[in-house]
C-alpha cells in the first residue's frame, strides 16, 4: 500500500538535508577564511571582479532608483501635503533599504552567477581535483577569497549606491520639482541618523556574504557538464535572491526592536 | 619482496545505488608501471580517485609506502599526498592561469617557491616534455590537445613525485600524438625512477607504457600480468577487451 505522506516525508528530509549540506559548507568556508595560507592575490583579483566591475551597474541601479522614488514621494506626499519630505524619505529609503537590498539583488545576478558558473567548470572539468592533487584546498583558494571579498566589498558598493541614489533623488527634486538645491541637501543630512547607515552597510556584508557563499556551494557542487553548471548557476541566482529577501527582513526586524 | 610503493587492498566503492568497485586488489613497485584496462564506466577513474584521496572508499585500504592514508588525519594524509603527480584525462590545466603558472602551481601556492625560481622551474619542465618555452605566458584555451597534455604532464612531474597517475593519457589525441605522449610518459617514469599508475582503454597506449596490465570489470581485478603476456592471458574476458570483439562475456553497453 502507497503510504501518502511518504513523497511529503522525502521532500521535507531532501531539504532538511541540503541545509545540513549547505550549512557544513559554510563552516568550512569560514574557516577557511582566517586559516593560512591566506591567499593575498586572489582576494584582491576577487575584490576587483566583486567591487570594482560592480561600480557600473550599481552606480546605474542607484541614480535610477534614487531618481524614481523621489518622483514617487512627490506624488505621495502632495495627498496630504507633505512634499518637502522627499529628502527625508529618499535618504531613508535609500540607505536602509533599497540600497543595500537592490544591490544585493543585482549582484546575486552579476556575481554570484559568475561564481556558480566559474567553480562549476572547474568542478565538471576536474580543475578542482587538479588543485587537491597539486596540495592546494580549493575552500582555501577558491572559496575563501570570494567570500571575504563580497562580504567587504559589498558594503563599500552600498555607499558608494547610497551616495549616487541620494544624488539621483536630488537630481528631479531640483530640476524636475523645483527643490531648493541646498534646503533639500541640508534636509537631508539632518534627518539621516548613523544608525540609518550602519543598518544599511550590515546588510550590504551580510548579503555579500549570502551572494559568495551560495555561489560557491551551487559551483562546487555541481556535476553533469554544461547541464549541471547551468543548473548550478541559476540555483545560484535564484537562493541568493531568495536569501537576501529573507534576511533583509530578519536583519531589518532585529534593528527596529 | 619490497614494500609496494602503492597498495590498494579491497576497495568498495558505491554510487548512486551502484557497487562500481567490489573489492579491487593492486600494487605498484617503485620503478614499475602499472596500467588498469577496461570498459567505459567499470570504476577506472574511481579507482584512481580513491588512490588519490579524492574520493573516500566505503571499504578498504590505500596503503602507500606501507601506511594507510585512509584513516590519517587530514594533515599527514595531506602531507603524503605530496609524492602523487597526476595527468588528468582532459589536462585540468587552470583557464585563469598562464601555461607557466599551471605547471608551477604546486610550487607557487603549495610550497611557497618564488615566482622567479617557479617561472625557470616551469620553463625547464616544459622543455623535459618537448614543449616550446614561447608557450609559457599563453592561456591553456590556446594551447591544443596534445600539447595541454603536454603541459599537465610537466605539472605533474616538476615536484618530482614518488607515484605518477595516468587518467587515459591517450584519449582524443591523434595516433602520432599519442605515441609521443607515451614516449614521454616512459621517459618521465624512467627519468624520475617513480612508480606508474595508468587507465586506459587504448590497448595500444597500454602495452607501450605497462610493465604489468590489470583488468578491471564488475568492480573486481578479473586479470593480472606482465604486458608482454596481454595477449596470451587465458582469460576470456581479457582476450575479448584486447581483440576488441562486441560478442563474448563482457557485454557492450550501448
Amino acid at each position: 500500500m502507497i503510504n501518502p505522506f511518504a513523497p511529503i516525508g522525502r521532500v521535507v528530509i531532501g531539504v532538511l538535508a541540503e541545509i545540513g549540506r549547505f550549512a557544513a559548507f559554510v563552516g568550512r568556508a569560514v574557516a577557511s577564511c582566517f586559516a593560512p595560507p591566506i591567499f593575498v592575490g586572489q582576494f584582491w583579483r576577487q575584490c576587483a571582479q566583486v567591487g570594482y566591475f560592480s561600480l557600473p551597474v550599481i552606480g546605474l541601479t542607484a541614480v535610477f532608483i534614487g531618481a524614481a522614488l523621489a518622483l514617487n514621494i512627490y506624488v505621495g506626499g502632495a495627498r496630504f501635503n507633505a512634499e518637502q519630505f522627499v529628502p527625508n524619505i529618499v535618504v531613508l529609503g535609500i540607505t536602509r533599504e533599497l540600497g543595500p537590498v537592490l544591490a544585493g539583488l543585482m549582484l546575486a545576478g552579476r556575481v554570484s552567477a559568475g561564481i556558480a558558473a566559474e567553480i562549476g567548470t572547474m568542478r565538471v572539468t576536474e580543475q578542482i581535483d587538479a588543485m587537491t592533487t597539486l596540495s592546494t584546498d580549493p575552500f582555501r583558494f577558491l572559496v575563501a577569497p570570494r567570500v571575504l571579498a563580497a562580504t567587504l566589498c559589498l558594503p563599500i558598493l552600498v555607499a558608494v549606491a547610497d551616495i549616487i541614489g541620494v544624488m539621483g533623488g536630488y537630481l528631479v527634486a531640483v530640476n524636475s520639482l523645483h527643490f531648493n538645491g541646498a534646503i533639500y541637501l541640508r534636509n537631508t543630512f539632518q534627518f539621516m541618523e548613523p544608525q540609518d547607515i550602519i543598518l544599511g552597510l550590515t546588510k550590504a556584508a551580510v548579503f555579500g556574504f549570502i551572494i559568495a557563499t551560495v555561489g560557491s556551494y551551487q559551483g562546487y557542487n555541481s556535476q553533469g557538464g554544461a547541464l549541471g553548471v547551468g543548473r548550478a548557476t541559476t540555483n545560484a541566482v535564484v537562493g541568493s535572491i531568495v536569501l537576501i529577501l529573507a534576511v533583509n527582513y530578519l536583519i531589518t526586524a532585529f534593528f527596529v526592536e | 619482496m619490497s614494500t609496494p610503493k602503492l597498495q590498494l587492498i579491497g576497495i568498495k566503492k558505491r554510487l548512486r545505488g551502484r557497487q562500481v568497485l567490489d573489492g579491487v586488489d593492486i600494487d605498484v613497485a617503485p620503478g614499475k608501471s602499472l596500467v588498469i584496462i577496461g570498459g567505459s564506466g567499470v570504476g577506472k577513474s574511481v579507482t584512481l580517485k580513491c588512490a588519490l584521496g579524492l574520493m573516500k572508499p566505503d571499504a578498504g585500504q590505500v596503503l602507500v609506502d606501507g601506511a594507510d592514508v585512509t584513516s590519517m588525519p587530514a594533515e599527514i594524509r595531506a602531507k603524503i599526498m605530496r609524492k602523487f603527480g597526476m595527468l588528468f584525462q582532459g589536462a585540468a590545466l587552470f583557464d585563469s592561469l598562464t601555461v607557466w603558472e599551471n605547471i608551477a602551481f604546486r610550487l607557487l601556492y603549495a610550497d611557497g617557491v618564488s615566482r622567479k625560481d617557479a617561472r625557470e622551474r616551469a620553463i625547464e619542465a616544459m622543455r623535459k616534455v618537448r614543449l616550446a618555452p614561447e608557450f609559457a605566458d599563453v592561456r591553456p584555451i590556446e594551447l591544443s590537445g596534445g600539447m595541454q597534455k603536454r603541459a599537465g604532464l610537466a605539472r605533474a612531474i616538476i615536484a618530482k613525485p614518488d607515484i605518477l597517475f595516468f587518467d587515459e593519457p591517450t584519449t582524443g589525441l591523434d595516433p602520432i600524438t599519442a605515441d609521443a605522449i607515451n614516449d614521454l610518459i616512459i621517459d618521465m617514469v624512467r627519468d624520475l625512477g617513480c612508480a606508474a599508475v595508468s587507465i586506459t582503454h587504448d590497448m595500444a597506449s597500454a602495452r607501450k607504457i605497462a610493465d604489468e596490465i590489470a583488468m578491471l570489470y564488475a568492480g573486481k581485478i578479473v586479470w593480472r600480468g606482465p604486458a608482454s603476456t596481454i595477449d596470451s592471458s587465458g582469460n576470456a574476458m581479457v582476450d575479448q577487451f584486447v581483440a576488441g570483439r562486441a560478442d563474448g562475456p563482457i557485454q557492450a553497453v550501448v
